[in-house]
């Protein structure tokens, strides 16, 4: 009873193999950068032949694993919840492992570089030192006053559902790395940050909320933000960003008056 | 470990991004290529303001856009469009509208919230994009004075205004 099963599972898998997939050609344009090797940003160009419905993440595997080893780039879970792989893909913020090949025109060369705003350490890989730092800055841990309930901290549906959106952050940089307000000196909270003290300054169960809004007062917090919608376009979580940093700015601006 | 990729026909593109050149300053010819890491703390860093500067500047944008909106549309309209366009305009005409304190009060108000919301408009814009400290204080003390003589002169003109001269 089990041998012909197995036959027919391989069977089908035979068949995908055959016919059902059709590999294509892919050119992948990696800005690579190695101080030790060369004092300049290089672009370099690899050839793949892949399935088209694979990842650009799958891509960058198989040039590491086949092509060259030498190439660097961040990634963990692989499936969009870490938020490790976030680089520039055709000059958009995206998650390698979100990202399609047939989703990112592979007829021309897909250009791959890292995220813009932050110290390039080697090839994809950035320091993210200043970006967990403003998000530290903003507190983003649960602030109570008095003393610890006895039970859990109950909350209501609607509650809940005020702060829903930016609960959703994985701390992956592609908003605040498209941001050209961040990449002017970097000394910008950045959406990211603002985005996390928006989960917390609208939680009901939270008390810290007039200290976050004060830090976001301040010259680099929220009265810096242009409204381009760069960072809403980036989120690879779909997050309303610049929604998040607009009603932070109604918070201020409500509380003050 | 031997490096094997071809640089495609040495395609050197220098970094795209905002650098000043200055490096982190390890001694590594690279650093010139680096982008000097944000937000850390140095002496230089302001201090926190505590003060509603920034939500007020913000707040001024948007209400004196409204204002102006209707005070420069009515003035684009009376000056170039209703009885005869810019044919009229004359000294006589200015002085005309000038001898009511309504059309008075309109202009300086139309100078005062244009000036100030222009100014910081390039404020803010020279924050953006102004790379060195010293380069933004020098643009803004620029600006802040080329404000100030406007709108004083401006001011002046409007309440000492002499239609016999």
């Amino acid at each position: 009873m089990s041998t012909p099963t197995v036959e027919q599972h391989s069977a089908a898998l035979d068949a995908a193999e055959a016919g059902g997939v059709q590999l294509i050609t892919v050119t992948l344009r990696i800005r690579r950068f190695n101080p030790e090797e060369h004092p300049e940003p290089v672009w370099v160009d690899y050839q793949l032949t892949l399935d088209p419905k694979e990842r650009v993440l799958d891509a960058l595997n198989k040039v590491k694993w086949e092509q060259d080893g030498t190439l660097t780039y961040r990634r963990s879970c692989a499936h969009g919840i870490c938020g490790s792989d976030a680089m520039r893909i055709n000059g958009r913020n995206r998650l390698a492992c979100k990202t399609l090949i047939k989703d990112v025109n592979p007829e021309k060369p897909i250009t791959i570089e890292a995220i813009k705003g932050l110290t390039v350490l080697k090839d994809l890989i950035v320091d993210m030192d200043p970006f967990f730092q403003a998000y530290k800055d903003v507190m983003p841990f649960l602030i109570t006053n008095g003393n610890d309930p006895t039970r859990e901290r109950l909350q209501s549906a609607e509650d809940r559902e005020r702060f829903d959106d930016t609960t959703k952050c994985i701390l992956c940089a592609a908003c605040t790395s498209s941001c050209p307000v961040f990449w002017n000196d970097g000394q910008y909270f950045g959406p990211a940050a603002i985005v996390n003290a928006h989960r917390f300054i609208f939680d009901s169960r939270d008390e810290g909320a007039e200290q976050r809004l004060e830090i976001l007062n301040d010259r680099e917090g929220v009265w810096r933000c242009r409204t381009t919608f760069n960072c809403s376009e980036a989120c690879p979580r779909g997050i309303e960003v610049t929604k998040a940093i607009q009603e932070v700015k109604r918070a201020l601006v409500t509380r003050r008056f | 470990m031997p490096t094997d990729y071809t640089y495609t026909d040495s395609v050197v593109v220098p970094s795209a991004q905002a650098h000043t050149g200055q490096g982190l300053g390890t001694g590594n010819p690279a650093d010139a290529f680096v982008v000097e890491p944000p937000r850390t703390r140095t002496k230089k860093t302001p201090r926190r303001t505590r003060t509603n500067f920034e939500m007020l500047a913000w707040l001024f944008m948007r209400l004196s856009g409204v204002v102006l909106v209707v005070l420069i549309l009515g003035h684009l309209l009376i000056m170039l469009v209703l009885d005869g366009g810019v044919s009229k305009i004359g000294f006589a005409f200015v002085a005309g509208r000038w001898a009511s304190p309504f059309w008075q009060g309109w202009d300086l108000l139309m100078l005062w919230l244009a000036m100030l919301h222009g100014a910081n408009g390039m404020r803010t814009v020279i924050n953006d994009y102004a790379e060195k400290d010293s380069t933004r204080f020098w643009l803004k003390t620029l600006m802040g004075a080329a404000t100030v003589f406007t709108v004083l002169l401006g001011t002046l003109v409007i309440f000492t205004f002499d239609p016999n001269i």
